[in-house]
């Protein structure tokens, strides 16, 4: 079971209070784009072992979607974060790093 | 014109606490910037208690002002205040941005009360309950069971629970089965 902290209400929230909203960080792919791009933007995912960005919905709540970075191996959780903006904190992912050496994301190559 | 009632008139239990349907009572929300200060006299202006921290409700008898999210307040006042205090509200932030709605008939309020009731509230919630972590004071949003809920500490040993008016007789069936005499669990 997941415990993750709401940035919006400092609420340590129970996974059941909370709506899951897959991968974090994903660029729509708007008109004009390619279909490659669109595929990719609709449904091409990252299934990692490790860490994972995902958004989150505190539904039970403040109603607030936020991010947040999980170890999917071991449910570990590394921090959450405002969904207001379109990368990871480097502050997160130095902590990240710290805990999994070497680890990888497409959002830091 | 019909008389007004509230969800499930006199519904009371009495085992390991005390649980009543609260009657009816105002309840105004109020989404806008809860920084502003304009917003903060409007709401205290009308609740006449002090603007709540994150987190946090503020309650004095019918009166209280509860914080729902960063931009979201629940404001309680007497039933036959609400239509008129939430006009008032609307009058003073006109030209601001923001969201009033008097929301009295959408909602129930539920009383749990004696010295079990974290343990019986606890059944039912997936919210830390132990007297280190929440006390009176603090407001929080979650869900009984299946049903999206709010409550809060009017004393030690006393909630206020708030639930949607349709599901009053489901999340008061809850709260009986919760306060059975017969299954106390003695964790707080």
């Amino acid at each position: 079971m997941l415990i993750l902290r709401c940035p919006y209400c400092g609420i340590d929230a129970d996974e059941t209070e909370l709506t899951p909203g897959g991968e974090a960080h994903i660029t729509r792919a708007g008109p004009g784009s390619s279909d490659a791009e669109f595929e990719a933007y609709l449904f091409l995912r990252e299934n990692p072992k490790g860490v994972h960005f995902e958004r989150w919905r505190h539904s039970y709540g403040c109603g607030k979607w936020f991010h947040a970075a999980r170890c999917t191996a071991t449910n570990e959780v590394f921090g959450t974060y405002s969904a207001q903006v379109t990368a990871p904190p480097k502050e997160l992912c130095q902590k990240i790093s710290g805990k999994r050496p070497g680890w990888l994301s497409r959002w830091l190559s | 014109m019909a008389e007004t009632t509230s969800a499930l008139p006199g519904a009371r239990f009495d085992g390991a606490v005390l649980i009543e349907e609260a009657g009816l009572r105002g309840m105004i929300t109020l989404k806008g910037d809860l920084a502003a200060t304009r917003l903060h006299s409007a709401a205290t202006g009308v609740a006449g208690v002090d603007f709540p921290g994150q987190g946090e409700a503020n309650c004095v008898g019918e009166h209280g002002l509860c914080w729902m999210a960063p931009d979201e307040l629940l404001i309680l006042v007497p039933y036959a205040r609400a239509a008129e205090d939430s006009a008032a509200i609307a009058t003073a932030l006109a030209g601001t941005h923001h969201l009033v709605t008097n929301v009295s008939d959408a909602r129930v309020i539920f009383t749990a009360a004696g010295p079990a009731a974290r343990e019986v509230l606890a059944k039912l919630t997936p919210a830390d309950l132990h007297p280190d972590s929440f006390r009176p004071g603090q407001f929080r949003r979650t869900r009984l069971a299946q049903a999206p809920a709010a409550y809060w500490m009017r004393d030690a040993e006393t909630f206020e629970i708030i639930a949607f008016r349709s599901m009053a007789a489901y999340v008061f069936d809850l709260l009986v089965g919760a306060a059975n005499p017969a299954a106390p669990v003695g964790r707080y």
